[in-house]
């Protein structure tokens, strides 16, 4: 390093401390600051208003999207949800739904009829004790609902795979939906429907499935959200 | 060469502080973990784990739990990704080792009393004292416990170590928000401490 340069760079180091002194105290470097920390504010406490943007939506939609491809490579068919002892039910069971336990729809057992259809090769309707006559399955499981609390309930029923071998269903179909007494509409991959512990229920706790917990049946998967599980199945 | 300076001050200051990866590591940590958290209050308020702790729907993001939670799933991936790139590049930089080891109990506990007492200088922002060192590893623990414990609350079947690790579903839930509580707690310091040393947010912007 030759000596002119470094006395060079020694006038530079001074310049510069006075530089960064009089930039920080410039009325404009403050404003700038101040913007950062406004734009800042907004984004944070907007709620609402960034959610609104269209281009945010579409955004959040299309790493959903992106989402649900990650979860199905996470699904392993064969992995069991945990069970309980009866010691563990939580009682009294909550009811859930988009209404009032009052509002819960009133289905007569008495000439109820299942009806299939779609992708099978029987679409006979089923009664109650045909159903109910099918090989019986029961488990103790961890009802998790979307917003975060848990119940332990106890169902029993039929399982569900075993239901679709019955009526024919083509199992290389995408989706198996569900249409409801109370309007609900519900649908899952066929992976899920397969599942060991996917049980078409009609049973609560060793009783029939009472009206708040959907009568005349219920589809209970323990490897899905509360909401997929639907109630009052027509 | 000119004996008027030494050349050790002269390339202090031209010398980088914070480089680069660190400092994008830092603000696109800051986005994410800002993200989690107001989204994931939001999540908390559709069931609140602490009967009577309710957080005011206007500080959360999404506007619904639906809109929360694709908040939530969404900066997640940046917090995951960003956070292993960063622990990724502090391994193979040997940063890790140099900024924050060694560490010792006693050392964090005299420059913590220092520091209360007001005696902890920050002439040199190079070097992180014990109790940054020990706030920032710290940092680092509790945004793991959060994504471990996030990812048993998620998939509490498909990830089911996870989810014994915490004690099952519902204490998963307890863990996570206390993580929350944690890093919380952690900015409010940070930022504060951030404020009375002005000089440090210059260098985690440019470098030096």
């Amino acid at each position: 390093m030759d000596p002119i340069k470094s006395k060079h760079m020694a006038i530079d180091r001074e310049s510069l401390m006075i530089d960064v002194r009089r930039e920080l105290d410039m009325p404009s470097r403050r404003l700038f600051g101040k913007r950062i920390v406004t734009l800042g504010g907004l984004v944070m406490l907007s709620g609402c208003s960034l959610s609104d943007d269209k281009s945010v939506e579409n955004f959040l939609s299309r790493v959903s999207r992106m989402n649900d491809g990650v979860q199905a490579w996470l699904f392993n068919p064969k992995r069991l949800a945990p069970t309980f002892t009866e010691s563990q039910i939580t009682r009294p069971f909550p009811f859930n739904a988009f209404y009032g336990e009052s509002d819960a729809p009133e289905v007569d057992g008495s000439d109820f009829r299942l009806k299939v259809g779609g992708l099978v090769r029987s679409n006979r309707p089923w009664t109650l004790p045909e159903l109910y006559a099918l090989p019986a399955a029961d488990q103790i499981t961890r009802h998790i609902c979307v917003e975060g609390w848990s119940a332990i309930g106890r169902w029993g029923g039929t399982t569900f795979s075993e239901f679709l071998k019955r009526v024919g269903a083509d199992t290389s179909a995408k989706y198996v939906g569900f249409k409801c007494a109370d309007d609900y509409y519900e649908s899952i991959d066929m992976a899920t429907a397969l599942h060991p512990q996917t049980l078409l229920s009609f049973t609560y706790d060793g009783h029939q499935l009472p009206r708040k917990y959907g009568y005349p049946m219920k589809l209970r998967m323990p490897t899905k959200l509360g909401y997929k599980n639907p109630k009052h199945i027509m | 060469m000119s004996k008027s300076q030494p050349a050790s001050a002269t390339r202090h200051n031209m010398k980088t502080i914070q480089p680069a990866w660190v400092r994008i590591c830092h603000w696109f940590n800051a986005l994410a973990v800002i993200l989690m958290i107001l989204s994931g209050w939001r999540i908390y308020d559709a069931s609140a784990v602490f009967k009577g702790l309710f957080i005011p729907a206007r500080v959360t993001l999404g506007g619904w739990l639906g809109g929360a939670l694709q908040w939530h799933f969404a900066a997640m991936w940046l917090l995951v990704f960003n956070g292993r790139f960063y622990l990724a590049m502090n391994l193979l930089t040997g940063r890790i080792r140099g900024k924050f080891f060694p560490l010792g109990a006693h050392v964090i506990l005299h420059d913590l009393r220092e520091a209360l007492k007001g005696h902890l200088s920050h002439a040199d922002p190079s070097r992180y004292n014990a109790v940054q060192k020990f706030a920032y590893l710290l940092a680092m623990v509790n945004i793991a416990v959060l994504v471990l414990s996030g990812l048993a609350i998620w998939k509490s079947v498909q990830l089911w170590p996870l989810r014994e690790l915490f004690g099952g579903y519902e204490s998963a839930r307890v863990v996570h928000f206390g993580a929350m509580s944690t890093i919380c707690a952690f900015i409010v310091v940070h930022v504060t401490m951030v404020a009375l040393v002005p000089r440090s947010l210059l260098t985690m912007i440019r470098g030096r």
